[in-house]
């Protein structure tokens, strides 16, 4: 970056770029976004940690009644009790379980389908490309939401219909992406010399398209994982959620709902947590695509 | 431009029509016998349900069905509730009126601190201004609406007490829910508007006009806002239809009337026409917007006119 700029720019922009020594800058662009990452990275961790093994962290078992009904945070039971007198922290780390597996399922399972669409549509072009693009139109004039509310309605609450839901709804923004990288690479002198040496097509696509087109896919998976995230919590928020003994984050807050006024914490906790999760998720998805692409547009 | 909005409005046209048939495909593999809902199987007669199927067209084939359906739907009869027979369209238009209302003011909030954060952070870059600018895009994709909706009822209803946490009549109950949906799409926008902002400062003509002089205001706003906006605007199409979409939640947040309580409502006692009805409106209020956008464009960039007389 420094390299482009003159001596004549440096002087006359002095809202742009700073000189590089700076510390603010330095501040600004080493030490903060580093440490954000290793908390984000941390955060997901440790809710990794809650999903698999939540008998670990918990203090107290999540179906266990038998604490003071809707006891404010102390140090007992840091996120408070509730309504049961279950401890909402245990609760709520066992409910990880459920909101990790709706958002990792939902965005392998759309990333797959949306990427071979996408892939189909752009590297076949024609008539293909035409049909798979107005079908992807079609399904996006109808809001993510929307769409898995029906599809969850539809098909009954269960898990594996909230990730259908949930992933079916991202498809069109994988296939977008992949299908507008694929034909950028199409273009590129690499593959007409490849062509020209008699490479048969699909292997051309294997070897050469796809390694060079998947990465802003992986972008757009890590950024796709908060979203599906988010979905998948608004619905069983709107109660398409799995009745369970062990609730998942959307549905505990829906329940702590009524009780706002009294106790403000069966909600506040779950919520908190789904933004945390989704706010380090799309910090690692942020630094994951300046690293790959820095000249990609964020949208 | 008479061609251009021709042509919009083809494709705008057949891809309303594409989503008739994928509402119709979806809400037509809900399981379960609508006959057999309305009707208690415990106590109805095969006769009272074959008579109530054949009145609701269930028993003739797919493609009939569909046919049926698709030439009610585009003569404006949307069907009637299977739970109160009333004409899902009226139902429509009395509710519809509250959640555009709350869709547009949330846009509104969106686009307005959006687009001015946007800007904001990408002149004074890596300031403190930038940072909270930032922050508030991170935060606003990453908090579930419903949960900014119990924030905001936590603090200006059951602790201050100034705003009602629910209810539909008059302004004071729009505020809230407006702002928690607009909270989450201001933050999708500052993102954009920072980003697009920062491309086009960097571009040779931005040199040029602060080389002549220009003051820094009339750069920005005039020359360089404006050629940013066009990524923003797109983007605030598709976001009002996203925040057509989170009505649905922040409806049942804050116990507010409106088309997204209608189907949720619809959703749990699987009242087909509703759903239909409800999911192929939001299709078309969406599809219209964002042919506006579309057509805006050319309007807001010469650029855009220019290539179209060409064409």
């Amino acid at each position: 970056m420094s390299g482009k700029e003159t001596v004549l720019a440096k002087t006359v922009w002095k809202y742009d770029e700073k000189p590089p020594i700076s510390r603010q800058r330095l501040l600004g662009r080493m030490s903060v976004p580093n440490l954000l990452i290793y908390g984000a990275g941390s955060i997901i961790l440790f809710i990794i940690i809650c999903g698999i093994v939540p008998g670990f962290i918990a203090p107290y078992s999540p179906t266990d009644m038998a604490y003071d009904i809707m006891a404010a945070p102390s140090f007992a039971h840091p996120f408070g009790t509730d309504y049961y007198g279950r401890d909402v922290f245990s609760v709520v780390v066992h409910g990880s379980r459920d909101s990790l597996f709706i958002g990792v399922a939902s965005v392998l399972f759309g990333g797959l389908v949306g990427g071979l669409l996408g892939a189909l549509a752009g590297y076949v072009g024609g008539v293909v490309d035409t049909f798979i693009m107005r079908c992807i139109e079609v399904l996006m004039t109808i809001p993510g939401i929307l769409l898995a509310l029906a599809i969850a309605a539809a098909l009954g609450p269960s898990l594996f219909n909230i990730v259908l839901a949930v992933s079916l709804s991202a498809v069109p923004g994988y296939a977008r992406v992949l299908r507008s990288q694929i034909l950028s690479i199409k273009g590129r002198p690499f593959i007409t010399a490849a062509r020209s040496i008699g490479t048969p097509g699909w292997l051309i696509f294997v070897r050469h398209v796809l390694p060079n087109s998947w990465s802003p896919l992986l972008v757009m998976a890590t950024i796709g994982l908060g979203t599906s995230i988010l979905v998948g919590s608004g619905l069983s928020f709107l109660g398409l959620g799995i009745i369970k003994e062990i609730p998942d984050w959307g549905t505990l807050l829906s329940q702590g709902r009524g009780y706002l006024t009294v106790a403000w914490w069966i909600s506040t906790f779950p919520g908190l947590a789904i933004t945390l999760l989704v706010l380090s998720v799309n910090l690692m998805g942020d630094r994951l695509r300046d690293k790959i692409d820095p000249k990609q547009k964020r949208a | 431009m008479f061609q251009t909005i021709v042509t919009r409005l083809l494709t705008s046209i057949m891809v309303v029509f594409g989503a008739l048939v994928l509402v119709f495909v979806i809400v037509y593999l809900l399981p379960g016998d609508p006959a057999l809902s309305i009707l208690d199987p415990s106590t109805a007669t095969q006769e009272e349900i074959d008579l109530l199927r054949k009145q609701l067209g269930t028993d003739l084939p797919f493609y009939q069905q569909f046919a049926n359906y698709a030439k009610d739907m585009l003569n404006g009869d949307f069907g009637k509730s299977l739970l109160n027979d009333e004409p899902v369209l009226s139902k429509i238009w009395t509710h519809a009126p509250a959640t555009l209302l709350l869709a547009f003011t949330s846009t509104l909030i969106a686009a307005v601190i959006g687009i001015w954060l946007g800007v904001l952070s990408a002149i004074h870059r890596d300031r403190w201004i930038d940072i909270v600018a930032r922050l508030v895009g991170l935060f606003g994709i990453s908090m579930p609406t419903f949960w900014s909706g119990i924030l905001l009822i936590l603090l200006f209803s059951v602790t201050l007490g100034w705003l009602p946490a629910m209810g539909s009549d008059g302004w004071q109950t729009l505020v809230l829910p407006a702002l928690s949906l607009g909270i989450v799409g201001s933050g999708f926008v500052v993102r954009l508007v920072r980003n697009s902002m920062l491309e086009v400062i960097n571009e040779q003509f931005i040199v040029t006009l602060r080389a002549k002089g220009l003051p820094q205001r009339l750069v920005m706003y005039r020359h360089a806002l404006r050629n940013a906006l066009i990524p923003a605007l797109t983007i605030i199409g598709v976001l009002s239809g996203e925040l057509m979409a989170g009505t649905v939640v922040i409806e049942t947040v804050f116990s507010r009337q409106g088309i997204g309580r209608i189907i949720s409502d619809a959703l749990m006692s699987k009242d087909l026409p509703v759903i239909q009805g409800v999911i192929f409106f939001s299709a078309i209020v969406y599809v219209l917007i964002n042919m506006l956008v579309d057509l805006s464009y050319s309007m807001i960039d010469p650029r855009v006119r220019r290539m179209q007389a060409r064409r």
